[in-house]
């Protein structure tokens, strides 16, 4: 009985012959070790996911969640906020004239008020946002249109932007600083409040313009070009403005604190919001005393510098005053969603103890058909 | 050209050669070699280095880099990387997005350079060994390295060498020019080989002088044909000498038996036949790996539908604007306004770039990773560790591992696989009366105890400190075997003496197992009386004749069991030497005193020894004249004995009684047979003190209790062949000078050549008698699973034995027809033979093989054996090993030509089928699940018997289908007499029309092809060489582990790597579809919320580490109920763990918590002044925690390795992050996260989002796999259950359970039915069946003398599981009775089986069906023990079954 279909493989390649002489460890034994490990022993925790063992964990799901979200639930309600859509898209809108006009390049400024009624008082900090709907300032060509290192002040990056920024790189011949599709396209509106005493007077608000921005950017990320005492117009000569820009980069603010690209509305601008319809921290009002409500209940005028146009892309604008909590802003999403699943984990769990109840014992006994 | 042509048929050997000379001028096919390695032509030839290695230092990287980019995913990766540097589409920053890529490269570089180092130094090994080379300028024999060797080259080789290069064998130590070698290492066979001198220099007087040779040698091109090797030698004088296959010695045999050898080199290295025939490793993929294929084709439609999705979006969103850009849709680069259109395009790439993690790069790598883990972990399993040849399982294919858990169809070869190969005298039957040799079966016995014992201590007691005490145990047990032993010569275990004999270079044939045989004391006792009758003869000078009639058949019979073979008797003192003794016989021995004065020690001699052994028949006519002679060089035992013998007396010293030492030297004398039967013979006839001590190719010597030696003058050997299946021997017997034959073989076929008993007197009823014992005995034989032999003898008288030569020389010689007519030749010989005895030879089963049979084939496994035994023997051992049930129906097919092969099939097709409608009401009502298609495959207590010719028809392309419709309905399939051929294409046949996976285990290299063709291959390395092992993807050292590496290692690794497949493609999708749905609320833009660097490590590093842990470790059902439960293997072979549907309800499950992980931060932070990163970190995080929480819910067994690798999975995700935010504010564009991992884990909306997303997410599933787990548990998690319990429920669970009935499982079909109309239908297709049987003898031709033979010793009859002498009663029965009875019997089933039906029916009554319409039907069948017969043909058939018997018999 030969083999007719002969045809030796051997993988290793080596000569059948020499099998004997490549056995080398012919006084070793070998056995393979007698470990846990080896022998696939190790200690195990073995869960049989049945009804019964289940059951407890929904249970317990459900009695965790259904609280959580009830507090989440109240913490967000007890936040209040205040929205006001300043767009004027609609004829009836005071900006309505405001909204027809501008674009990027017109320097005519434009002022319209919008009056609105505060049927709460406002009792801690109230953060003053601007919203901007419909905005996608995530989009991949946009969120990229930056260079990190030129708002970090480097020198360099200064006078030759990353080829990131264009076509926002440069503007006659001359490097933007900073460059980019983001800072370009950065929030100019400005905001004022003004409360409408009873009497008539109007009062305006103190609006904080430091301490909107994140420390780390601030401090770390962003930087003007040369330190900081410098004069800053010095610095960015050679450079030009934003296309968009009405003032160069150094005349952001008057404090030099908060000018140039410390500047912490440019800051908050240029931390490209997540989703379409955002809002960006605009101000804070800081409260002044425990006893009285940092905005009381009462009329109030947002007095705007219509500047930035939106309605082309179908934007919107929006003015929103709101206090926060240790959870953020208002949402009771997150309250309801707990709510929600806690529910939901506590039905599955009657589900289960009735399967259990009804079929649970009925294999116990692990019936494996022969 | 014919000059030296004298015979017709050297003349046509010489025309061969100059057609073939003729061929080589044209094409120049012929290699020339002269003396001396160096000269000019033959640099062009290979030397003799060999280099298997892929790569050199240079060419690796490049070489390297080529073969990796033919992967097609590889490119694929590679493509979006490079595509990533293009700008107006990149997504990433581009160094960043070739890291993976990279990496995975690297990976499997570093992996193909390990092996490739391996091979390095194996070649190296083997380059460096030593071999004597001829050097021509110092003119002797210099140690060269094996590379060192060239083509023409003369090399010297020493007994047990190995020889480096083919050799042509130009001078041996061996008087005869003989040289023998072993080509276990090639083609697996353990036997000798004999390879023979070139004619020319066989006769050198003198020693071979390589400085004188100066002949050319002319042969053919390199080839990788092993039998084939043609050229001619052309010598100085201008004459020439054929060589061919017998004058070469291969490269990687090894020279046995022969002290030294000389040859001329002449192919090396790489052209040596061994070399060509190393094929590369053949890449198998497994069924997983197609499937998983399949899938990651769909993830590419399925990125591509995404990908043009936002294409698609992105247009539309760009559309909506018109020609007013707003400000944050920024031109590209070069600052021209792109239209939505292009801009589209683009966008479709960048997006095949972000979704790239969609197809998963790292499952390749990570697929690979565990699956060498696992093959690590197999390869450690103490189990599957054989300590009696200290090896262990091998997996040689590192990437079929899963395959193993999916197996449905097991071919087996059967000796030496399933059997040990190990052939052990069992018992014998010697004229008429047993000897049980109780002793024999006791020691027998106590082997296998020794050894389940042995067993048993390394399989139990799995968490004790299991080092220890095995070890003590074993001391243990060793001192209490070597007392139990001691009335053997040899003690010790099985395994000792195994590994003794695989340790010893020599290849022992034979154990002490088969070595020792105990003799049954009545035949001991017979024996030493007929010798001391002899000797009592002796002394009154009675001629030996008047001896009683059994003690002269037991002397023959033992003399027939020594001689009757083809031993090659050596010494292992000096195993290079074979024991010569010759005894040159002046004229015949007629009497005792002839005798005594003929061996009387004075005239024994020395001598030397040059006869040459080529015709055996010229020389028996006339025996040489001349003094004794012992030949030289022999054993010093033997001349140390022969100086015994000289010491006392002429007379009394040669029949002095053996001394008792004589016993250990006999031991000495070792056998090396052809066949393990012929060996196991030897040895049962020495313990009978009847020792073979010398063959040459013209005498054989037997050394005989109280007689000494006698030297049998050897006339004529008919060797053994397939057809004939016996061999004979012809001797001139030295104690009566009669002519004798000695015949032996297949009890079939001696019963009918014996000499009919003549008269009705004593002598002739005796003769009757001992006929039937002897067969009644051979049953018995057989159903206990030894294979029989019988020994049989007859004397011819001078003139018949010249007339008889006188033909056989005629036919010997004659051209045309040759075969034919030696083989009426030799039947003329055996004939009239008087029957001696006859054996049971035991192929010992290898320890737990019926269990592993029953086992494997609870778990669903068809087993289907493939042998190249004869018939009888296959369906004995098939029997033995639970392979075919005695309660089993048993189709044979036995056809003889391709139509007698297709109406057998048809029948048979017929018969199930009509069986099968029978079935079918109870299966629609059992298993309405089933649906029609699938019914067919319902396999049926029925066995399939085929030999290899009926094969050979069957395979045949138009027949291949119904029988494969056979074969596949029947539990066991029995393939017998097949060729190595015949087994692939079994094996291919089954594999490419059933689409199925299919395993063949085999060990020897008859078995290399079936094992090459197989899904899965696995070899025994066991005695039979290394062939089947180099050929195989897996190597077990015993089948019986074949259980563990299935059931188990099989199971896990199958369940392992599904799920872990699965759960890839589920993580990727999920993590990808977040950034699907971020699309959305970017306005198509291609923007990713994850950081870049998030996104191409997410899968490369965060989320690797806890699946590899659980695709390597994790266990579902523990190794002990898997084995407990063998049904748990089906869920792997239904591809349970890894259907096609779940690849969608992952990928559903995918997107389902991907909404869950995205919505509830996005309604989270909805109108918020949350930025991109700021609220793209917590998602990541989100999406890191639900994976690795699914991936915790499908993990079944967590070990601290688990909860190691989550741990690390989050602390690596956590630092990773905390590092990459806080270290560069302006680095990484476009991203800049800086510092927003520390602001998230300072806000408590993070943790909050962490807690109710993961929990959101996996409730679906979650419940779904609780109520899974108690609503449908599948048998897995029955079984995991089943692990839960503890010990003693879990023992009783196991037992109660084995009761609990099957009727989850549709597929194993009910073994019994109700009866219905069909059966009446069935009981009327007997009548009709009876009446066609004649017309079926003339329709199909069937033979009646063979049949009745065969059916007269067929399995079934041996197999009846009666008390032997209710066999006989019913065989005589039988015999004697006329159809008229069957045809009672016949009518007999349908009443009965109705009545027994009636109530719950025991499993195994049956009843037939049979159609009506064929001509040719010879189905019997007996119910319940009733007698059954058919036509005459088959009429003699004994039927003492309880079960049906369906026998198809057309020869």
């Amino acid at each position: 009985m030969m083999a007719s279909g002969y045809s030796a493989k051997e993988e290793d390649g080596h000569h059948p012959g020499a099998s004997g002489a490549t056995g080398s460890g012919v006084a070793k034994s070998k056995k393979p070790d007698n470990t846990a490990f080896k022998q696939q022993r190790l200690p195990a925790w073995q869960p049989i996911l049945t009804a019964g063992t289940v059951l407890p964990a929904f249970f317990v799901i459900g009695l965790i969640f259904i609280p959580i979200g009830i507090g989440l639930y109240v913490t967000s309600n007890n936040i209040k906020e205040f929205e006001i859509d300043y767009t004027g898209a609609d004829m009836s809108s005071p900006c309505f004239n405001c909204s027809q006009g501008p674009s990027w390049n017109s320097t005519w400024p434009c002022h319209c008020s919008i009056a609105f009624t505060l049927d709460q008082p406002f009792e801690s900090n109230v953060f003053m946002y601007y919203g901007l709907s419909n905005f996608y300032q995530n989009h991949r060509r946009y969120v990229k249109s930056r260079d990190d290192s030129q708002l970090n002040g480097d020198k360099s990056s200064l006078r030759n932007p990353s080829k990131e920024c264009e076509p926002y790189r440069t503007s006659d011949n001359k490097p933007i600083a900073p460059c980019g599709a983001i800072a370009n396209s950065l929030f100019n509106d400005t905001l004022e409040l003004f409360y409408i005493d009873p009497n008539g007077t109007r009062t305006q608000i103190p609006l904080m313009k430091k301490g909107i921005a994140w420390w780390t950017d601030k401090h770390v990320k962003f930087r003007n070009p040369g330190g900081t005492n410098l004069n800053l117009s010095m610095v960015f000569q050679g450079t030009a403005k934003p296309v968009n820009w009405h003032e160069p980069v150094y005349e952001l603010d008057t404090d030099p604190e908060n000018n140039g690209f410390i500047n912490e509305d440019f800051i908050v601008w240029m931390r490209t919001a997540a989703l379409p319809t955002f809002r960006k921290l605009y101000r804070i009002i800081q409260k002044k005393s425990n006893m009285t409500p940092t905005l009381p209940r009462g009329n109030y005028t947002l007095d705007v510098t219509y500047n930035y146009p939106v309605l082309s892309f179908e934007g919107r604008k929006r003015m929103i005053l709101s206090t926060i909590s240790w959870m953020g802003g208002k949402n009771p999403f997150l309250g309801l969603a707990y709510i929600t699943v806690g529910s939901v984990c506590f039905f599955l769990g009657v589900v289960l103890l009735i399967i259990h109840h009804k079929y649970g014992n009925r294999n116990n006994s692990a019936d494996i058909p022969n | 050209m014919a000059r030296e042509s004298g015979e017709a048929g050297a003349l046509k050997s010489c025309e061969v050669r100059k057609r073939t000379k003729r061929k080589s001028k044209k094409e120049s096919k012929s290699r020339v070699v002269r003396a001396g390695g160096a000269q000019e032509p033959h640099k062009r030839y290979a030397n003799n280095k060999i280099k298997t290695t892929k790569y050199t230092l240079l060419s690796f990287l490049p070489k390297n880099l080529f073969e990796q980019f033919h992967r097609f995913a590889n490119v694929y990766f590679v493509f979006i990387a490079l595509l990533n540097f293009v700008p107006v589409v990149k997504a990433f920053q581009p160094v960043l997005a070739l890291a993976p890529v990279i990496f995975i490269l690297s990976v499997t570089a570093i992996k193909d350079l390990w092996e490739d180092y391996r091979r390095h130094r194996s070649d190296t090994e083997i380059n460096h060994m030593d071999c004597l080379v001829y050097c021509q300028s110092q003119r002797r024999y210099v140690e060269k390295y094996w590379k060192q060797v060239r083509v023409g080259d003369f090399v010297r080789l020493r007994c047990n060498e190995i020889l480096p290069a083919d050799v042509l064998l130009l001078s041996s130590s061996d008087p005869d020019g003989l040289c023998h070698i072993e080509t276990a290492t090639l083609d697996g066979e353990s036997n000798l080989k004999q390879r023979q001198v070139v004619r020319r220099f066989l006769d050198l007087d003198c020693e071979f002088d390589p400085s004188k040779y100066d002949s050319v040698i002319e042969c053919e091109k390199p080839n990788n044909d092993l039998g084939r090797f043609r050229g001619y030698i052309i010598h100085r004088n201008g004459k020439r000498d054929g060589l061919n296959k017998d004058n070469l010695l291969l490269r990687g045999c090894t020279i046995r038996n022969t002290e030294e050898a000389v040859g001329i080199v002449i192919y090396a290295g790489h052209e040596t036949k061994s070399m060509l025939n190393n094929n590369g490793p053949r890449y198998k993929r497994s069924k997983l790996e197609r499937q998983m294929n399949i899938d990651v084709f769909w993830c590419v439609i399925i990125l591509l539908v995404m990908c043009l999705f936002s294409a698609i979006g992105h247009g539309l969103w760009m559309f909506q604007y018109g020609e007013t850009r707003p400000v944050f849709d920024v031109l590209s680069p070069g600052g021209t306004d792109l239209s939505p259109a292009l801009s589209a395009v683009y966008l479709f790439l960048t997006m095949i770039i972000v979704f790239q993690v969609l197809i998963p790069i790292s499952l390749f790598v990570s697929i690979e990773i565990v699956k060498i883990c696992q093959v690590y972990i197999i390869h450690q399993d103490v189990e599957l560790y054989d300590e009696e040849t200290d090896s262990h399982l091998q997996c040689r294919a590192l990437n079929i591992t899963e395959d193993l858990g999916q197996m449905q169809y097991i071919f087996s070869d059967k000796t030496g696989t399933l059997t040990e190969n190990k052939m052990v005298f069992r018992r014998c039957a010697v004229a008429g009366i047993e000897y049980s040799h109780d002793a024999n079966a006791r020691r027998l016995a106590m082997y296998q105890e020794l050894d389940s014992e042995e067993e048993d201590c390394t399989s139990h007691g799995g968490t004790l400190p299991r080092r220890d005490s095995t070890g003590s145990h074993q001391s243990a047990r060793v001192v209490l075997r070597s007392q139990s032993t001691k009335s053997h010569r040899r003690t010790g275990s099985r395994a000792e003496a195994k590994r003794a004999s695989i340790l010893s270079k020599h290849t022992a044939f034979s154990s002490p197992m088969e070595k020792d045989v105990t003799p049954d004391p009545q035949l001991l006792d017979k024996v030493n009386d007929c010798a001391s009758q002899m000797e009592f003869m002796r002394l009154h000078a009675q001629p030996l004749a008047q001896l009683p009639s059994e003690l002269s058949d037991i002397i023959d019979f033992f003399v027939a069991l020594a001689i009757c073979n083809t031993v090659v008797v050596s010494s292992p003192n000096q195993p290079r030497q074979k024991v010569r003794m010759r005894f040159e016989l002046k004229s015949p021995v007629k009497t005792i005193e002839d005798f005594i004065k003929r061996f009387t020690p004075s005239r024994l001699t020395s001598g030397s020894n040059s006869s040459s052994s080529s015709s055996l028949a010229t020389r028996s006519s006339a025996p040489r004249a001349g003094s004794s002679l012992l030949s030289s060089p022999s054993t010093e035992g033997t001349l140390l004995r022969l100086e015994e013998e000289k010491s006392p007396g002429p007379l009394e010293g040669s029949f002095r009684p053996v001394p008792p030492h004589s016993a250990s030297e006999e031991a000495e004398l070792r056998y090396e047979a052809e066949s393990p039967d012929e060996a196991a013979l030897v040895y049962a006839a020495r313990a009978y003190k009847c020792a073979l001590v010398g063959r040459l190719p013209d005498q054989v010597t037997v050394e005989l209790p109280h007689l000494g030696k006698l030297t049998f003058e050897l006339l004529h050997t008919l060797g053994f062949d397939s057809t004939r299946k016996r061999m004979s021997v012809v001797v001139r017997h030295p104690l009566t000078d009669e002519i004798t034959v000695y015949t032996k073989g297949a009890d079939s076929v001696i019963m009918d050549l014996l000499r009919p008993p003549t008269s009705d007197d004593t002598k002739g009823k005796r003769q009757r008698k001992t006929l039937y014992k002897t067969q009644n005995y051979l049953n018995l034989y057989a159903a206990n699973g030894l294979r029989t032999l019988c020994i049989a003898k007859k004397v011819l008288s001078k003139e018949d034995y010249a007339a008889w030569l006188k033909s056989h020389l005629a036919a010997e010689t004659t051209i045309q027809g040759r075969e034919e007519l030696l083989f009426e030749s030799a039947l003329r010989l055996e004939t009239d033979l008087q029957l001696l005895g006859a054996t049971g030879i035991e192929d010992r089963l290898q320890d737990g093989v019926p269990e592993t049979i029953a086992s494997l084939r609870k778990a669903g496994l068809q087993i289907w054996v493939l042998t190249g035994d004869k018939q009888e023997t296959a369906i004995n051992i098939a029997y033995a090993c639970k392979l075919l049930d005695p309660e089993e129906e048993i189709i044979t097919l036995n056809a003889d030509s391709q139509e007698a092969c297709a109406v057998l099939l048809e029948e048979s097709l017929h018969y199930i089928r009509s069986k099968f409608l029978c079935d079918a009401p109870e299966q629609a009502t059992r298993a309405p699940q089933d649906d029609p298609s699938s019914l067919p495959v319902l396999v049926h207590r029925l066995g399939l018997v085929i030999d290899g010719r009926t094969l050979a028809y069957a395979l045949d392309r138009s027949l291949e289908d119904r029988f494969l419709a056979v074969a596949r309905s029947c539990r066991s399939v029995l393939c017998c007499r097949s060729t190595p051929l015949q087994k692939s294409m079994v094996v291919k046949l089954v594999r490419n029309k059933l689409k199925v996976m299919t395993l063949a285990i085999g060990d020897g290299a008859n078995d290399v092809s079936m094992i090459q063709v197989a899904d899965v291959g696995v070899g025994i390395s066991g005695q039979e060489g290394m062939q089947a092992v180099m050929a195989s993807d897996f190597a077990l050292p015993r089948f019986q582990y074949l259980q563990k590496l299935l059931l188990v290692h099989g199971h896990w690794c199958y369940s392992r790597l599904a799920n872990m497949i699965l759960y890839f493609f589920y993580k990727n999708a999920m993590f990808v579809a977040l950034i699907f749905w971020y699309q959305f609320y970017c306005g198509f833009s291609g923007s990713a919320m994850i950081d870049q660097w998030f996104l191409i490590f997410f899968n490369l590093m965060f989320s690797a580490f806890p699946q590899l842990i659980t695709g390597t470790l994790d266990k579902d059902v523990s190794a002990e109920t898997l084995q407990d439960r063998p049904q748990l293997y089906m869920s792997g072979q239904n591809s349970e763990e890894y259907k096609p549907y779940m690849f969608w309800m992952n990928m559903i499950d995918a997107f389902y918590q991907s909404l869950v992980c995205f919505f509830i931060p996005y309604f989270a932070y909805s109108d918020s002044d949350v930025d991109l990163f700021t609220w793209g970190t917590p998602i990541t995080s989100l999406a890191l925690f639900t994976i690795l929480l699914h991936l915790g819910i499908e993990t079944k067994t967590w070990t601290w390795l688990n909860w190691a690798s989550i741990a690390f999975s989050v602390a690596l995700f956590l630092t990773i992050a905390l590092c990459y935010n806080a270290s560069c504010p302006s680095c990484y564009p476009p991203s800049n996260p800086y510092w927003t991992i520390q602001r998230q884990l300072a806000n408590p909306l993070f943790y909050l989002l962490c807690l109710i997303t993961p929990v959101a997410a996996l409730l679906p599933r979650y419940f779904y796999r609780a109520c899974q787990g108690t609503l449908f548990p599948g048998p897995v998690q029955l079984g995991r259950q089943l692990d839960r319990l503890p010990p003693e429920a879990r023992r009783s669970a196991l037992g109660q359970t084995k009761v609990t009935g099957g009727h989850h499982f549709a597929s194993q079909p009910p073994l019994y039915h109700i009866p219905g109309f069909f059966c009446n239908h069935g009981a009327e297709g007997y009548k009709k069946r009876e009446a066609s049987t004649d017309s079926a003898k003339e329709g199909v031709g069937l033979s009646g003398g063979t049949a009745t033979a065969e059916g007269g010793w067929g399995p079934d009859a041996k197999r009846s599981g009666l008390p032997p002498e209710v066999d006989t009663l019913l065989y005589l029965q039988g015999d004697a009775s006329d159809g008229r009875s069957y045809a009672n019997a016949a009518v007999a089933p349908s009443g009965f089986s109705l009545a027994d039906r009636a109530t719950p029916p025991p499993p195994f009554t049956q009843h037939e069906c049979v159609p009506l319409t064929t001509a040719a039907t010879c189905v019997q069948s007996a119910p319940g023990g009733e007698g059954l017969g058919l036509p005459p043909s088959t009429a003699t058939r004994p039927e003492g079954r309880t079960a049906d018997s369906l026998e198809t018999t057309l020869l």
